[in-house]
């Protein structure tokens, strides 16, 4: 009898404790990119000059720096300086929130900075200001001269922090930097930040060059350029700026890239009208056959935990995507759509292929998962190819040229940008043409 | 036999006051009338149907065209300033003189037969843009009027209000409109994920926030789950920033503690 009381008193209390609260369901929002409030820097006054820095601006610049990265990723609209409300240095110390809620920031970023014993000190916090509190505060310290790279991790931190994915913005660009008429081309390879600045040649440019990749830790590269008349795979120290041909084949290397942990090398090695995926050790020079197939097998691209290879062929009689364990088993074609397709690269998270495709003499940039379906066109274009991912898996850099007359007069070559939804296109600044683009990693990391 | 009829007495008595006690249409509380509010009708028709409207339209759209266009493609803004900088030059070991020509097939589709005349299922129109986004946002209004199919999560409240006599309809569609205003979805969300973020709320007679928890706040914390925490951020970001909320002028208990269900899952996928 006791016991069902009990059920039905439990009852009472579960059946009324249910009835009480109210749930509305909220499935919509705004999409629009979220205003964020980036307030220029204080520069301390303890500051002492440094070379030729404009120690006063600095603060402004850095701001500056961060505003752009954040307006160009299209997920953030930093909002105009002109309405700020408070000071930098009193809203580093503490925010008026509501003050700033009345410019219709959700966000804010403000900081400091001092110059000391040629060192750059450098410290930033991230607002919520619809919670009235401090998301995140860090501090760094660097040579003077690195003012640039330290607005470019604050940006990450800030991008990491409000969107959980990690920022892209301290990173470089390895790209073919191009110059003269079509027919005479001078290209030369070239080093840039992701904002375009401090551009550094690397070759001369009485060779051509292409298809430049970075190894995972971003010191060296690997790239296509010619060796006794004969297009051969190349790999050089950034630093040392130390060159040599890879492997000793008989015939033609190219379209290489690194392994995800950096100590091989895979391309395609060319001979008599066929071409297979090879790769070669760096520390063992030993060299492995992936592919063998009377077709032409090329662009590979390792996944990044290294275990499959994704690589384009002709042995359907169009050029496909294929995908096949890293030991060269279990080939399968990914790619069944109309047109062709081309240079895949398998995204940093792994779960996407971004790819080049040819149709109805129109090229298109797009993305599918690595089974070959959810195929997504992001871009279409007269000529534009060879994509490479963000550090992220967010955005694909890739190059774009125009239509030019018979003698190549019009002929431009530029590198782009875009969001793997298809939004946000944008053209990077580079000093002259240029193509075959390579995102590096994060250089903090 | 008299000790059945006990029982059985015991139990029906039991169960009726149960069910008064838990059933609440079973509670004799005086009818919570809304206030009453004066309407005046106005015809409108012949004030609105003026003779330039037709042009007003255009030019409406047009504004409307432009800043479309600006949303979609925008240029990145030139430099401040370029640095100056001497090109730092590293000399390779064979320099040649002349120019090698190059086979570049492996990555030129360009050279590739053009006698290929199918057509694609994947044209650029597949694309999404702008536009349907807010096609995007109508199918969302669509689906909330039609049957939730996932059961297990918590959504679609309107049956549960009406059970429990907590908003009216359009008093939760007021509500509703107003936080869609003030919710800035993070974008990049993953697309697999279960994006369900429950937000509880004590609410003063006014609207405003007394108190506000997530209910899941463990799961901020989870590794791999940084998104979660991100948009449980901006659901709470919401509704402070939404605050004074849109609240019924009467009936106070039974909205004072609300969960508000955020899911951008709909909005994401389309």
């Amino acid at each position: 009898m006791k016991k069902i009381i009990y059920i039905l008193l439990i009852n009472i209390f579960f059946v009324n404790s249910l009835s009480a609260l109210i749930e509305v369901d909220i499935t919509r929002g705004n999409l629009d990119p979220l205003p964020i409030a980036i307030s220029p820097l204080h520069v301390d006054i303890k500051s002492e000059k440094y070379k030729d820095l404009n120690v006063k601006d600095l603060g402004d610049k850095i701001s500056e720096i961060i505003e752009k990265n954040f307006r160009n990723t299209g997920l953030f609209n930093p909002l105009k300086k002109d309405a700020f409300v408070q000071k930098p240095d009193i809203a580093h110390l503490k925010p008026r929130f509501e003050d700033w809620r009345l410019i219709k920031a959700q966000a804010l970023v403000t900081g400091k900075l001092l110059i000391s014993g040629e060192k750059l000190k450098v410290e930033f916090r991230l607002w919520d200001l619809a919670a009235a509190q401090e998301m995140t505060a860090l501090a760094f310290t660097t040579t003077p001269s690195n003012w640039r790279r330290v607005a470019h991790i604050i940006s990450d931190k800030i991008y990491e922090r409000l969107t959980g994915e990690e920022g892209y913005f301290d990173t470089r660009i390895i790209y073919v930097a191009e110059s003269g008429p079509k027919t005479q081309r001078i290209k030369k390879l070239a080093i840039m930040d992701q904002d375009g600045f401090n551009t550094k040649y690397l070759t001369l440019g009485n060779e051509l060059v292409l298809t430049p990749r970075f190894n995972p830790t971003n010191q060296m590269v690997t790239y296509m350029s010619y060796f006794r008349n004969m297009p051969r795979v190349y790999l050089l120290d950034i630093e040392t700026g130390s060159q040599e041909v890879v492997g000793n084949f008989p015939g033609m290397t190219f379209a290489p890239r690194f392994s995800p942990d950096g100590k091989k090398i895979i391309m395609s090695f060319a001979k008599d009208g066929n071409s297979d995926i090879f790769t070669m050790d760096l520390e063992t020079r030993l060299v492995e056959r992936i592919t063998e197939h009377s077709s032409i097998d090329t662009s590979p691209s390792f996944s990044p935990d290294g275990k499959f290879i994704a690589f384009n062929s002709d042995r359907s009689g169009l050029q496909q995507i294929y995908v096949m364990r890293s030991d060269g088993s279990n080939v399968k074609r990914i790619t069944f759509g109309k047109g062709i397709y081309g240079t895949p690269v398998w995204s940093p998270r792994g779960d996407l292929i971004a790819f080049t495709k040819m149709h109805k003499g129109k090229f298109f940039i797009g993305v599918m998962r690595v089974d070959g379906t959810g195929e997504r066109l992001l871009t279409e274009n007269y000529y534009q190819e060879a994509p490479s991912w963000s550090p992220n898996g967010r955005v694909l850099v890739f190059y774009r040229e125009t239509k030019s007359g018979t003698k190549g007069e019009g002929f431009s070559a530029k590198l782009w940008s875009i969001d793997i939804t298809g939004y946000n296109e944008r053209r990077l600044l580079t000093k002259t043409d240029a193509s075959d683009p390579s995102w590096s990693s994060l250089l903090s990391k | 036999m008299i000790r059945s009829l006990i029982y059985s007495l015991t139990f029906h008595s039991v169960m009726i006051l149960l069910t008064v006690l838990s059933l609440p249409f079973m509670l004799r509380e005086p009818v919570d009338l809304p206030p009453i509010v004066s309407v005046e009708l106005i015809q409108i028709s012949d004030k609105t149907m003026i003779p330039y409207a037709p042009k007003a339209r255009k030019i409406i759209e047009d504004q409307k065209k432009k800043e479309e266009e600006k949303r979609v493609v925008s240029e990145q803004a030139p430099p401040s300033a370029k640095a100056k900088e001497k090109p730092d030059r590293i000399p390779l070991p064979n320099k040649k003189e002349e120019e090698k020509k190059i086979i570049k097939k492996k990555q030129n589709p360009e050279e590739i037969k053009p006698q290929i005349r199918q057509s694609s299922e994947f044209e650029k129109k597949e694309v999404v843009d702008t536009n349907q986004i807010a096609a995007l946002i109508d199918k969302a209004k669509e689906i909330e009027a039609t049957e939730k199919k996932d059961s297990n999560k918590i959504t679609q409240s309107n049956k549960k209000n009406s059970f429990a006599t907590g908003l009216t309809l359009s008093e939760e569609d007021a509500l509703r409109a107003q936080i869609f205003g003030c919710w800035s979805v993070p974008l990049g969300l993953p697309y697999d994920q279960n994006l369900l973020v429950r937000v509880k709320l004590q609410l003063k007679k006014d609207g405003t926030i007394l108190k506000s928890e997530i209910l899941d706040h463990e799961r901020m914390n989870r590794p791999g789950q940084k998104f979660y925490k991100v948009l449980a951020e901006s659901a709470l970001r919401a509704v402070r920033m939404c605050q004074p909320l849109k609240v019924p002028p009467t009936g106070y208990d039974k909205w004072k503690d609300l969960q508000l269900n955020f899911n951008p899952e709909e909005m994401l996928k389309g």
